[in-house]
């Protein structure tokens, strides 16, 4: 079983504090949604508790401090899907998707059959079978995303943290999107997602961590986390809270008088 | 396409190294017939023409080979670590440093107090110039910072090329170095051979260390560490893999641009474009090229005879011609 914690986590970038003293500890099962406005620090955060970033505080891995496990025992531990993913060579698809095997592979050695096993089921799942044999530079933004996505998954690893997974999916996509997340933590993983849909994080995520300032301003399970009064505090938007179990719904603007 | 490349492309780079090998051996400006120059090889036949073969060729095919293969898997190798289809191994100035420290020997006449003198100094002009590099971009793992402190260290030593030119005490030594700069596997013997294969051997085992860590950059630093690289001695790898083999060919051969740059480009379409596909077809894609290029160089009648970086330059350019073209969405 898996778990992930930081320690009064916090990351300079620059001189400028981007996370300030944040602490949690996540465990296996769960799906956790990580929300905040731009700015807020999402990305930095997750970064950080991958280990790709210094940091101050501690970020850990089934209890031992990220920053001091070699890298491929982490990668096998967490898969990464980071934000609008670069790609630099016209791979396909089905190559693209066998990177996320390479934690795996002993030196020098091929895909074996359970990596194209794993290859093969990350793609039935994200549902890009399909887009298999396609160059993954030549797709449209949402099918790249599901492809980035099927990358991710085909790591089969204890723990994903997604990096706005939904970015660029249509509405059909994004619920796909949401149920696979949902189905990954709840087989028994660790899902770590940063999202921006508000009502889809309350249908979907267990958990929510809203950022803001780099600071954690609130925890816990979404219909206890996403009421309007704090809607309006982080995100400044009145919203109304609709149906059962209760999901947000954005009406309007609050324009400050400054 | 197994093992990401398409199934012809092993055999014909087979046969073009072969036939490069051959022909290396074969043509020049003495005639020497094949079924003679079988029996020289062998041990029989006429004692000058086996000096030829033997004593000439044979050393000359030999470098051409191993000095062509470490220069297109160099390029293959730095394309996929920096991500940039433009790379080659002058892009980090180690090619420069080589030569610099080549000059160095020249100019100050230690080249001939000592013949290992001059490789050695141009192996170590190019470590000097990737400490360096590495002291320029600091801790930083980023590519783009590799790049921008190359391209300073590259002009940095072409400055000092250019110096030791204009500083020239007597035209001979002027001559001598623009020749040594040229590039060419002319009048090579085995001792240069035994020079050279050693760090160019260690070089290509350093660089092909890295074939996963360079697909798993397909992804970008962040990507490629979340998946396992530790980009830190990747880098260190790379940059002792291009300064060791580089220089150990540089030391031999002289500056020979180009080959790097235009072998991965031919190899690519033929694989399955992942970088850790390229390196050794583009190892012997190098060897093949730089092996003709060295049969052409004596071949293509001239007065004076055409050095090797002089036609591995006009090779380059139609490259780069290509690539503009494509940018530009004329072809």
């Amino acid at each position: 079983m898996v778990t992930l914690a930081a320690e009064q986590l916090s990351v300079a970038l620059r001189g400028r504090e981007v996370v300030r003293g944040v602490s949690f500890t996540l465990d296996a099962g769960q799906f956790v949604g990580v929300l905040g406005p731009n700015g807020a620090g999402k990305s930095t955060l997750i970064r950080a508790l991958l280990g790709l970033l210094p940091a101050s505080g501690r970020a850990l891995l089934n209890g031992q401090p990220v920053a001091a496990l070699p890298r491929a025992a982490t990668a096998r531990q967490i898969a990464y899907l980071p934000q609008g993913q670069a790609l630099h060579w016209p791979l396909s698809v089905e190559r693209l998707v066998a990177l996320g095997r390479l934690p795996h592979l002993a030196p020098f050695s091929r895909l074996s059959a359970a990596d194209e096993a794993a290859v093969a089921r990350a793609m039935r799942l994200a549902e890009v079978e399909h887009l298999a044999h396609r160059t993954a530079t030549e797709l449209s933004g949402g099918e790249r995303a599901r492809v980035l996505l099927a990358r991710a998954l085909a790591v089969e690893a204890p723990a994903l943290i997604a990096d706005e997974p939904l970015a660029s999916l249509d509405p059909e996509h994004q619920l796909h999107g949401m149920e696979l997340l949902r189905a990954q933590a709840h087989g028994g993983g660790l899902v770590v997602a940063v999202l921006h849909d508000l009502a889809l994080a309350a249908r979907f995520c267990d958990r929510v961590l809203v950022l803001v300032d780099g600071r954690l301003v609130a925890d816990g399970a979404p219909p206890t986390v996403l009421t309007p009064a704090l809607l309006e505090q982080v995100y400044r938007v009145h919203a109304r809270l609709i149906g059962d179990p209760p999901v947000p719904v954005i009406t309007k603007r609050i324009i400050a008088d400054r | 396409m197994r093992g990401g490349t398409k199934g012809w492309l092993w055999p014909a780079l087979i046969a073009a190294v072969l036939i490069g090998a051959v022909l290396s051996i074969g043509v020049g400006s003495a005639a020497i017939p094949p079924a003679r120059a079988f029996a020289a090889l062998l041990g029989r036949g006429d004692p000058v023409e086996r000096a030829i073969l033997v004593e000439l060729r044979l050393p000359r095919a030999m470098l051409g080979l191993a000095i062509g293969a470490i220069l297109g898997l160099s390029g293959a190798a730095l394309q996929g670590y920096l991500r940039n289809p433009l790379a080659e191994p002058s892009v980090l100035g180690a090619s420069n440093g080589a030569a610099l420290g080549a000059v160095v020997a020249i100019y100050f006449g230690l080249a001939s107090s000592s013949a290992a003198l001059l490789p050695l100094l141009a192996i170590a002009g190019a470590l000097v110039a990737l400490a360096l590099l590495s002291l320029l971009a600091g801790r930083s793992e980023s590519a783009l910072t590799l790049i921008l402190a190359g391209v300073a260290v590259s002009t940095l030593a072409g400055a000092g090329i250019s110096l030791a030119l204009n500083l020239s005490p007597n035209p001979f030594a002027a001559m001598e170095i623009t020749n040594w700069l040229l590039g060419s596997l002319e009048d090579r013997a085995f001792s240069h051979v035994l020079l050279a294969l050693p760090p160019i051997a260690l070089g290509a085992a350093l660089l092909a260390w890295d074939a996963r860590a360079f697909d798993a950059l397909t992804l970008g630093e962040d990507g490629a560490a979340a998946l396992g690289v530790d980009l830190a001695r990747t880098r260190l790898r790379v940059l002792l893999g291009i300064g060791i083999g580089v220089g150990g060919a540089v030391a031999v051969s002289g500056a020979i641009g180009f080959v790097g740059l235009i072998v991965p480009h031919l190899v690519r379409p033929l694989t399955d474009r992942s970088p850790s596909a390229i390196l050794w077809p583009s190892a012997a894609a190098g060897a093949a090229l730089l092996l003709l290029a060295d049969v052409a160089v004596r071949v293509i009648p001239t007065t004076n005879e055409l050095k090797l970086g002089v036609v591995t330059a006009f090779l380059g350019v139609p490259v780069f011609l290509v690539f503009l073209m494509r940018e530009r969405r004329l072809w």
